[in-house]
């Protein structure tokens, strides 16, 4: 039913487009003739295949340049949180060495890439935030997270008073929508970029004292 | 290569430690280093090679590209490039320069469109159709971007380039907007031009076709657009399809009154 009156529109789009009759077509028609222009635009090349264009609702809410209404924002922070798979046996922290290394790469997913396997991913860090002092080449599109844990006073990442603040990053790098709906961060965990181990090891880097993210 | 193009290489290895040290110079050290190699660009042979490949009889009819309309008119090069992506009657279709070239050389020249628009980057009559590019944008050299929106067509592609500009997908979320739609942002020292304005002159659609130092390619618009996908982690856009087209009119329209200073030259 819902296609057939796409398929109705597009083709009174086309029909009055024949005409030459020099009017602009409804909003919803564009909204309609855009995602079928760039359903035919594109091919599958290596692991970027065309299902990569299926928008799930926080992607579709999320591809304009107005903001979704409040009730939408909000069915889509729920969804992403109830998706938030919590680490195995509660262990949170893996090796902040190893998460340095894989803030610092920014590989991963492209259809030049090999294998989608999150083993062969980077975090993707540095690209977006600046996290120690050490390194200056990062880049602005997030905040800076330089002093993570420092700042919001981890002085013991096992401590119980430094649960909150483990789960609330567990959860931001998991699925970030579950906190914004639409937010400018990868689903590390929800979209298997990462695993749970590498995840482990980007906590470790942002919330251990001894990381250079808190030195 | 010659001496001037050395020295500035060397100019730009000893500026990068510099940028590092004193971030927001990293434009400014590259405008430095571009600056320097304004009469050395490699982009010249491109443009060279370019010009020879428009008067040259070529193709299975062999004539040459003179009779091709770039939208001001069979022939005229100069000035189309900062008006196009634009409408053209004769295929009913928004093009943009190098969807425009397969035309041209499809229907002058008779060589096979859907051969051409299969051809990889750098091969072949694609290495052609990059080289006729660079010299038909470099004849528009410091002219201003004014994009004909007069024809219906064109404001549905605008609209259709805006909504292909903010459509997220693929495994990371992103969209054009994710990095191009807010000002002053940076990927690693990387600064990002906000698409969605007047970026400035010579920034954003006013800076390709350019070469590019780092890799010693030519890339066109088409090759810019191509990649910005791949880093989107999106599928493969095809050459000159409607939605790479589509964008050209969102962002040569938002660029109104930017001076083009193509063939630019890339780190």
């Amino acid at each position: 039913m819902k296609q057939r009156t796409l398929l109705a529109t597009l083709a009174a789009a086309a029909a009055v487009l024949t005409l030459g009759c020099a009017s602009l077509p409804a909003p919803d028609v564009l909204d309609a003739q855009a995602d079928a222009m760039i359903k035919a635009s594109f091919r599958d090349q290596g692991i970027a295949k065309v299902d990569r264009l299926n928008r799930d609702l926080g992607q579709k809410a999320c591809s304009s340049d107005k903001a979704p209404s409040d009730a939408v924002a909000k069915q889509i922070e729920a969804e992403s949180l109830a998706s938030i798979k919590w680490p195995s046996g509660g262990q949170y922290l893996g090796d902040w060495r190893k998460g340095e290394k894989l803030a610092q790469n920014g590989r991963g997913m492209t259809w030049t890439d090999r294998s989608a396997d999150p083993k062969s991913n980077g975090a993707q860090c540095y690209n977006c935030h600046q996290l120690s002092k050490e390194e200056i080449s990062f880049g602005t599109i997030g905040p800076s997270l330089y002093h993570y844990g420092k700042q919001r006073g981890v002085k013991d990442p096992l401590a119980p008073e430094s649960a909150a603040t483990l789960q609330y990053t567990w959860g931001k790098l998991w699925n970030s929508k579950a906190y914004a709906a639409c937010s400018n961060m990868p689903r590390f965990g929800h979209m298997k970029l990462l695993n749970e181990e590498q995840i482990r090891d980007v906590m470790a880097l942002l919330l251990d004292p001894q990381s250079p993210v808190n030195r | 290569m010659n001496t001037k193009k050395i020295i500035g290489l060397a100019v730009l290895a000893c500026a990068l430690p510099a940028v590092a040290r004193a971030q927001k110079t990293a434009a400014d050290g590259i405008a430095e280093y571009r600056k320097m190699l304004e009469d050395g660009n490699p982009a010249e042979l491109f443009e060279a090679k370019g010009e020879d490949l428009w008067k040259q009889p070529r193709g299975p009819k062999k004539v040459s590209l003179q009779a091709c309309d770039l939208g001001l008119g069979p022939g005229v090069v100069k000035g189309a490039w900062v008006q196009m992506p634009r409408w053209f009657a004769d295929t009913g279709r928004v093009q943009d320069l190098e969807s425009r070239l397969v035309s041209c050389m499809s229907t002058l020249q008779g060589f096979d469109a859907a051969e051409l628009i299969k051809t990889p980057f750098g091969r072949g009559e694609m290495a052609n159709i990059t080289a006729l590019a660079t010299w038909i944008a470099g004849q528009s050299h410091g002219l201003r971007f004014a994009l004909p929106q007069g024809n219906v067509e064109e404001q549905r592609f605008y609209e259709l380039g805006k909504r292909a500009f903010f459509f997220r997908g693929g495994p990371m979320d992103f969209s054009c907007a994710s990095c191009h739609g807010e000002e002053g942002k940076r990927i690693r020292l990387q600064d990002l031009p906000d698409l969605t304005m007047n970026p400035g002159d010579g920034i954003g659609f006013a800076a390709w076709p350019a070469y590019r130092v780092s890799n010693g390619q030519m890339w066109s618009m088409q090759h810019r657009l191509n990649d910005c996908y791949r880093q989107q982690r999106f599928p493969y856009p095809g050459f000159a399809s409607d939605v790479t087209v589509a964008l050209g009119v969102y962002m040569g329209v938002n660029a109104k009154g930017a001076q083009s200073i193509v063939p630019a030259i890339k780190r």
